[in-house]
């Protein structure tokens, strides 16, 4: 059995929770917010569901995904002959942790010479920034950690990448703006084994569209070139998500997924009034599970997902 | 996977076409559609509701009931009325004395500082002389990318570092473009969240000091529900004067655009389509409601195809389909061309009718497989290319061994461009019979 190399301990998951809790503060004021509310009923009746879909779509479920869980719900209640709303709290609450799926170990975690972690997203979800948590955390932990600047399309991303590698205080290895992005992975791999001897590389790669046929080809090439120079790399691959996106978020995932294998989620900008419900339909129809959350604009603004938590939060 | 609203209430009315006369139960059936068509597009729920409120209100008021073809006529109110609340498109208010102040606000990485840039770009195109702010003193490399992009298309950029609080960095360049004579001063401010109390103030702030004669709302078209508090909040507190979409070249079906224009009244000015600095478009409500609906979005497919195939094939090439004559060679030509453009599915979403037709057709059209279409249409003779029904046992072991497939391969290819001749039959039955449903379509076809 392998030793977790980075294991949270209950402080720090305290902090977690506080920090999950308090960046759905909003939310819960917001969409979400009547979750708890709506089974303070004394009753369950027709108006409970309708309150309970309509919450959920507000939320950014979804519609196929509310009509699931609804239905799950709806039938557990009558089956097992539920008549108190707080039971059917529970139900609903049991459903959507099953959705979500178990929390299990992360490769990103698993202790190795060098692992390659791969990130990927659509323009302005904040690839960036959220390596820069990632980067902070695990140099936190005791990893060291290079970050290879393989957005070579946007306008400073390499500049913006080495600003964050200062602040962090972790090397960054980059070529400037229009280099081959698979280049850049090669040499940072290269660097990570020989002169930097870093355990942990994380590769930002440029914003794209995912119905970008070409720009999602030069993703599957990066990421060839990174398993091409280390076994099984990149051991992980997520996919970065603005909290605030609807329903093309399952698109986005579904097209990653399909390119480049993504093996989690980063569920950013959680500290709006965006609920990102769409990780529900993400892990029920793609079984993608969301691995971090973006919670601040604060370095250490990030969290490991605890669907427990997360789940809670939202009826809070 | 995606129907459409067409074909789904096509679906609801058939299967009431024994009764004759529509009763108001029935039109709530097809009301559902209609709301969950529009929530599967993230149009905000509440605004739904509305929506589809009034859409029931002009159906029973007989239009659909007495109507031979109700799921037409229901698409029909369901288009007119989108239209009617995407709102006509509108221009940026350069009146009155220069300098003109344009303020871009917005969420983090909705992306403001690109569009900044494209709308510079765009105003210097009609001889305005503009002049880029770099007021985004927060997210590392801000003023570093404004400063690469006004580089890149030779626009100047005023920026005083990251050390300057925004305002004054802002009322600085106002006076500059006063002194230097520029006519348009565009203000790329940081982004931010609409519930960030000291980030909102800050815009108080600039606004006071400059004076802005337009403030528009960078938004991304794949918002979901929130972009009703996103725009409200924004719009309260400021008095946005437009909006711009971004990231409309993705596939989002832009329902947020109805949801903000809803709740805010404000107009959409442009849309953000590409990366590249000259792609700042013109909204048009009625591509935009074709969208939502997921119908598809044929002119933006044929500007599509003039920018990266000749004209006059394109034109030729839709015009054969929107007719029913298509054939294999045209087939093949269109899947030579459309490889430039990206996968066949992507393209085929933007043909009405046709959105996620494809992903039924054959899943995953990928590259080898259109490769292998190539060819197996390489191998048939030009004859067998116009008449695929003449096919026979025969001539398809001939291709397959021509091609390097299996027979199977060929059975396939046939059977699915059967398909898709049918259904372009069908829709170029509907799309001749109504007018309206492709608005400016019929000018093509003439």
């Amino acid at each position: 059995m392998a030793l977790r190399l980075f294991r949270r301990s209950t402080e720090e998951q305290q902090a977690d929770e506080q920090r999950i809790h308090d960046s759905l503060e909003k939310t819960r004021g917001g969409m979400f917010g009547r979750l708890g509310n709506i089974f303070q009923a004394n009753e369950i009746t027709e108006q409970t569901w309708d309150e309970l879909e309509e919450t959920l779509i507000m939320g950014d479920v979804g519609i196929e995904t509310t009509e699931v869980l609804v239905a799950r719900v709806q039938q557990r209640v009558s089956k097992e002959g539920i008549k108190r709303p707080a039971d059917a709290q529970a139900v609903l609450k049991q459903e959507m942790l099953a959705m979500l799926g178990g929390s299990d170990a992360m490769e990103i975690d698993e202790p190795r010479l060098l692992t390659v972690v791969l990130v990927v997203g659509v323009n302005g979800s904040g690839k960036t920034t959220s390596i820069a948590k990632l980067a902070k955390l695990y140099k936190d932990h005791g990893r060291k950690v290079v970050l290879a600047a393989a957005d070579t399309f946007r306008a400073a991303a390499v500049h913006q990448l080495q600003i964050w590698g200062e602040r962090v205080g972790v090397d960054v290895i980059a070529q400037g703006q229009g280099a081959d992005p698979g280049a850049v992975v090669f040499d940072a791999i290269r660097a990570c084994q020989e002169t930097r001897k870093a355990d942990l590389l994380i590769i930002d790669t440029a914003g794209r569209l995912h119905t970008k046929f070409n720009l999602m080809k030069e993703l599957e090439k990066v990421r060839n070139v990174a398993s091409r120079q280390v076994h099984k790399a990149p051991h992980e691959t997520f996919l970065i998500l603005d909290a605030s996106t609807g329903q093309n978020a399952l698109s986005q995932a579904r097209h990653f997924k399909e390119a480049v294998k993504v093996t989690g989620v980063i569920l950013t900008k959680l500290d709006g009034t965006a609920k990102g419900g769409i990780v529900f339909a993400i892990a029920q129809e793609l079984g993608v599970p969301v691995r971090f959350v973006g919670t601040g604009e604060r370095m250490t603004d990030i969290a490991p997902f605890d669907p427990k938590i997360f789940v809670d939060s939202l009826f809070a | 996977m995606f129907e459409t609203l067409t074909d789904k209430l096509q679906r609801v009315f058939d299967g009431l076409a024994s009764r004759g006369r529509l009763s108001e139960a029935d039109v709530d059936v097809a009301m559902r559609e209609v709301r969950l068509a529009l929530l599967e597009a993230d149009v905000n729920y509440k605004v739904v509701k509305d929506f589809v409120a009034r859409v029931k209100e002009r159906a029973i008021g007989a239009e659909v009931m007495k109507s031979l073809t109700p799921a037409q006529q229901v698409v029909k109110i369901v288009n007119e009325e989108l239209i009617e609340v995407l709102g006509e498109p509108a221009k940026l208010d350069l009146s009155g004395p220069t300098p003109h102040v344009i303020m871009m606000v917005g969420l983090q990485g909705s992306g403001k500082t690109t569009t900044s840039a494209k709308l510079a770009l765009t105003l210097r195109k009609s001889n305005q002389r503009p002049l880029l702010v770099a007021a985004d003193t927060y997210r590392p490399a801000a003023i570093h990318q404004l400063e690469v992009l006004g580089k890149s298309l030779d626009i100047p950029v005023h920026s005083e570092g990251d050390k300057v609080p925004p305002p004054v960095i802002c009322a600085n360049a106002v006076k500059r473009a006063r002194e230097s004579a520029y006519t348009v001063v565009i203000l790329d401010t940081a982004g931010r969240l609409q519930v960030n109390e000291e980030m909102m103030a800050e815009l108080d702030e600039i606004k006071a000091r400059t004076k802005p004669q337009e403030i528009l709302l960078v938004a991304d078209s794949m918002t979901g529900q929130q972009a009703v508090n996103v725009a409200q909040t924004f719009n309260d507190r400021l008095g946005v004067t437009g909006l711009i979409l971004t990231k409309v070249d993705g596939d989002a079906r832009g329902g947020a655009a109805i949801s903000m224009r809803e709740v805010t009244g404000v107009p959409i000015k442009y849309l953000g389509v590409g990366e590249k600095t000259d792609a700042l478009e013109v909204f048009h409500p009625d591509r935009m409601a074709s969208r939502i609906l997921g119908m598809g979005d044929m002119l933006s497919l044929i500007e599509r195809a003039q920018s990266t195939m000749d004209q006059e094939k394109s034109m030729s090439a839709a015009k054969r389909m929107m007719k029913g004559e298509f054939d294999l060679d045209d087939f093949m030509q269109q899947m030579q061309q459309v490889r430039k453009m990206g996968p066949l599915s992507q393209i085929m979403d933007m043909i009405p009718g046709f959105r996620g037709v494809t992903k039924d057709l054959s899943p995953d059209v990928t590259d080898t497989q259109m490769r292998r279409i190539e060819a197996i249409i390489s191998s048939m003779t030009l004859d067998e290319r116009r008449h695929p029904e003449n096919m026979n046992a025969s001539r398809k072991r001939r291709v397959a061994r021509g091609s390097g497939t299996e027979v199977q391969d060929i059975n396939e290819l046939l059977s699915q461009f059967k398909q898709i001749k049918r259904m372009m039959k069908q829709m170029s039955d509907t799309g001749g019979k109504r007018r309206g449903k492709f608005p400016g379509f019929p000018g093509l076809m003439g």
